[in-house]
């Protein structure tokens, strides 16, 4: 393993980064829209009747973390995309390149970009809308590692599903935290969903998190059932994480006797 | 002629299905030697250097470069190889500068903003430093291919068809280029070319591929005559189009 060779996929990244601003436009901007969107939705709920229920607290916490893990997810999912855009597998792995080190470039790619959108959230959320993420207070260490780690996860499975299918596998990757928001418990308890549904949710490490973070703003406690919530939702990310690593590596074991990985390109899969 | 073998093919294939595309092929390179891979299109001259380069799985055989197993080894061994293709590009959104960098580092290049200062005057590309290498013409990008693939001082270079598309002026500078590359550092050489005088100009072997096996192997200058032919050239279109003549 080589950090110099994990830094040259990073630094490739960072320099497409730098070199052409509407790459971080399309990296932040649905991420600034949504702060604002949800900010002013979750103020227009508080000001119906004479609720006691902070919508903001609630719903901006949750659009900010969220966002976090669709960050990292993305952060991954793009750096791999670059390369398959750019058809730069061959010249990558004929190289000394490690598989391992290419996914390890690709992960420090992504902590870099889920933490400058973090960083730009919750400023935003404290001038425009008067909230702190951090009153959640240092919990908010395990619920990102929770979150982080599951980002991640879902960033190398969608990776794997386009290095089997195809550029046009990119298509399954973009909605793919929409789809798992309903399962996680983002906005709405996940009592809120239908008894089957909620055994999927419970499969969700991110339902651990935000069912945590709803129960601390609402009785300003921690309890020993959050701990275990924590538990079960870092336990569940790690499993995660392990399985989409051999999966990718079956992937690439495969595309390395197809031929694909000399010949990526979509008239090819 | 190099003593030191450096690449070691015997008995490889590749099967997609039922299809062979290399079938049963064994040969060596030694340092020094250039050699040249001949056949007509999907005779399996890619899929022979992309299987040298590790990135294709054989089905079986074996490959040992600098007397190791590639299989085993392909991290190790990539440090010392690189390799020139007409169809593997350096990323377009990077400029000349970055693509040498990123790709100094994954060879480990030791000082390597001053091996960079030098590519780019050996390759005579100080001028497009700062220019994306998607904005260049094809042969400046062949000049940048070259430069990458002689930034880690690779001891086995594997070049498939390093001069397509150029004008014979470029393919003769890259040309000379190589064959003053392999003559300071005894590198090994895989090269493969449609250009018959370009190989004859080059290679001191050359193997002649046909749906994935070696029909014939041996001195550019003399092969021709020793099979009742012109050149180089009339015994390509002989092999292309007969190969069952040359079958033992």
């Amino acid at each position: 393993m080589s950090y110099t060779r994990i830094y040259a996929i990073f630094l490739r990244q960072l320099f497409l980064l730098k070199s052409n601003p509407t790459r971080l436009s399309s990296i932040f901007l649905a991420l600034i829209v949504n702060i604002f969107q949800w900010g002013f939705i979750s103020k227009f709920l508080g000001s119906l009747g004479e609720s006691t229920f902070s919508f903001i607290t609630v719903i901006l916490g949750a659009i900010i973390l969220w966002e976090f893990l669709s960050r990292t997810q993305q952060g991954i999912m793009r750096g791999f995309l670059e390369d398959i855009w750019t058809q730069n597998f061959i010249n990558y792995f004929a190289s000394p390149l490690e598989i391992r080190e290419y996914l390890g470039g690709l992960v420090l790619t992504s902590i870099a970009i889920s933490m400058a959108g973090f960083g730009i959230m919750v400023p935003i959320a404290g001038l425009a809308f008067g909230y702190n993420i951090f009153r959640i207070g240092l919990l908010l260490l395990p619920f990102m590692f929770i979150l982080f780690v599951f980002g991640i996860a879902m960033g190398i499975f969608v990776s794997a599903l386009i290095f089997r299918l195809g550029p046009s596998g990119e298509w399954l990757g973009w909605p793919l935290p929409l789809v798992l928001s309903i399962f996680s418990g983002v906005y709405y308890p996940i009592s809120t969903l239908p008894a089957a549904l909620q055994v999927v949710a419970e499969l969700m490490p991110p339902c651990y998190v935000f069912e945590s973070i709803r129960s601390i703003l609402s009785t300003g406690t921690f309890s020993q059932d959050l701990l275990m919530n924590l538990l079960i939702g870092a336990g569940l990310s790690l499993i995660y994480l392990l399985v989409v690593y051999k999966f990718f590596i079956t992937i690439y074991r495969h595309n390395l006797k197809s031929g694909a990985i000399a010949r990526f390109n979509a008239e090819a899969l | 002629m190099g003593n030191e073998t450096v690449l070691a093919i015997s008995g490889l294939t590749k099967k997609y299905g039922s299809i062979k595309a290399i079938d049963d092929i064994s040969f060596c390179v030694s340092s020094g030697n250039i050699i040249g891979l001949l056949g007509p299109n999907g005779a399996g001259k890619t899929t022979t250097i992309n299987m040298v380069l590790g990135i294709l799985e054989p089905t079986q055989g074996l490959i040992e470069i600098f007397g190791k197993n590639l299989r085993e080894h392909r991290s190790t061994i990539s440090k010392d190889i690189n390799f020139v293709a007409v169809y593997a590009h350096m990323p377009a959104n990077l400029t000349v500068r970055q693509n040498l960098y990123i790709f100094g580092l994954l060879y480990k290049v030791r000082n390597l903003k001053e091996r960079i200062t030098s590519l780019l005057h050996e390759f005579d590309l100080e001028g497009f430093a700062d220019t994306k290498a998607g904005l260049l013409s094809s042969g400046e990008s062949s000049r940048l291919n070259l430069a990458k693939a002689l930034m880690n001082h690779p001891r086995l270079l594997l070049l498939d068809e390093p001069t397509a598309s150029l004008d014979p002026s470029m393919s003769q500078l890259i040309r000379q280029r190589i064959k003053e590359y392999a003559e300071e550092t005894k590198a090994a050489i895989l090269w493969t070319s449609h250009n018959m005088q370009e190989i004859e100009d080059v290679c001191d072997h050359v193997l002649f591929l046909s749906h994935g096996r070696i029909l014939l192997s041996g001195n550019p200058k003399i092969l021709p005559s020793e099979h009742g032919k012109r050149d180089l050239e009339e015994l390509f279109i002989t092999v292309a189009r007969e190969p069952l003549s040359f079958e033992q």
